[in-house]
């Protein structure tokens, strides 16, 4: 009883394909190669899926050369690149980290340091303002109060 | 004006000019977002070989990479299931009206279908070369349907158009384009 909820259930969180019976390679450790290789690429026409979920056509024409580009004796880079080529880089999933895609790498993190940032300085601020509990003086204030102290010292 | 009043506004108005250039941009048609750039742009026709439609009553003569030559010429990617290429087609029949040279590619369709298509609505290609299992399109980076392409006298492609010629497209974007390759 017991096993057969286990199994249900791994059936519904597993992650499903759009992968018909007939594309699968008898080749087991080309299949594999083949699925890693479907999931970094994207569906041009469903533009958020990848190719191992869509389940447009040319999804499914490019699994097909996926898997016949391995067979030919392409490594996994190999096949990408060939798809990368006539699709160009916007279908990697993973997109290549070079010049033009910088920012888009290196950018949350930046955005990250920078809000870290702000707000450390926000909260020094915060925690300032809360032990003198005034606003800071104003340049006048500050003349006023210098030369009342400097009083209080003579005296 | 203190610091930290003046680092939320310089973020806000970074943001409002990064934004805001975007927004004109695909506000004015000038950058479609559906359209993927193509990779072929500025690289050499793909080698490849295509037989005619499969039917008896017309030769389309099938297609091949040394076709691509010597003038320029549109490769129209189309298939008979395909609406949008219906609602283009009138534009190609103008263009070849026109002295245009238009190349077809016949995308993964029925050879009697395709030929019904044809003698429906016309026939504005010079050549057609039949890609029944949509190989060669996947060489040529397509994507969606139709496409065309431009490719100049060397055999090069200088543009990749996704989506239906509308007729007032000719004028903005193909026409010209046309010219400029033709230099």
């Amino acid at each position: 009883m017991i096993v057969r909820l286990a199994t249900l259930l791994l059936l519904i969180v597993s992650p499903s394909s759009a992968m018909e019976p007939d594309e699968i390679l008898a080749d087991r450790s080309l299949e594999t190669r083949a699925r890693i290789i479907s999931k970094e690429l994207r569906c041009v026409v469903c533009q958020n899926q990848s190719i191992d979920d869509s389940d447009a056509p040319l999804a499914r024409d490019l699994r097909m050369l996926v898997r016949n580009r391995l067979k030919l004796g392409d490594t996994n880079e190999e096949a990408i690149d060939f798809v990368a080529k006539r699709y160009g880089d916007f279908v990697l999933l993973r997109p290549p980290f070079q010049a033009s895609t910088l920012l888009l790498w290196v950018g949350p993190a930046l955005i990250l340091i920078l809000g870290f940032f702000i707000i450390t300085r926000w909260y020094r601020r915060q925690a300032k303002l809360r032990t003198f509990g005034v606003r800071s003086l104003s340049p006048d204030q500050r003349t006023r109060v210098d030369s009342l102290l400097s009083k209080h010292d003579d005296q | 004006m203190r610091p930290y009043t003046v680092a939320p506004l310089a973020v806000f108005a970074l943001l409002v000019f990064v934004l805001g250039l975007y927004l004109w941009q695909v506000g004015s048609g000038k950058k479609d977002i559906s359209q993927l750039p193509s990779a072929m742009i500025e690289k050499a026709v793909p080698q490849f070989v295509l037989p005619p439609i499969a039917v008896t009553e017309i030769n389309t003569l099938g297609l091949k990479t040394s076709d691509l030559r010597d003038k320029v010429s549109l490769v129209n990617i189309w298939a008979s299931w395909c609406p949008p290429c219906r609602l283009e087609h009138p534009t190609l029949m103008a263009l070849a009206k026109e002295g245009v040279t238009i190349y077809g590619l016949n995308y993964r369709d029925k050879p009697y279908d395709a030929l019904n298509f044809l003698k429906i609505l016309g026939n504005p290609y010079k050549q057609i070369g039949a890609d029944s299992n949509g190989r060669v399109a996947i060489e040529w980076g397509v994507y969606g349907y139709p496409e065309t392409f431009v490719v100049d006298a060397t055999g090069q492609i200088r543009y990749r158009h996704v989506g239906p010629i509308y007729s007032g497209q000719l004028d903005s974007i193909i026409r010209p384009l046309l010219n400029r390759v033709s230099k």
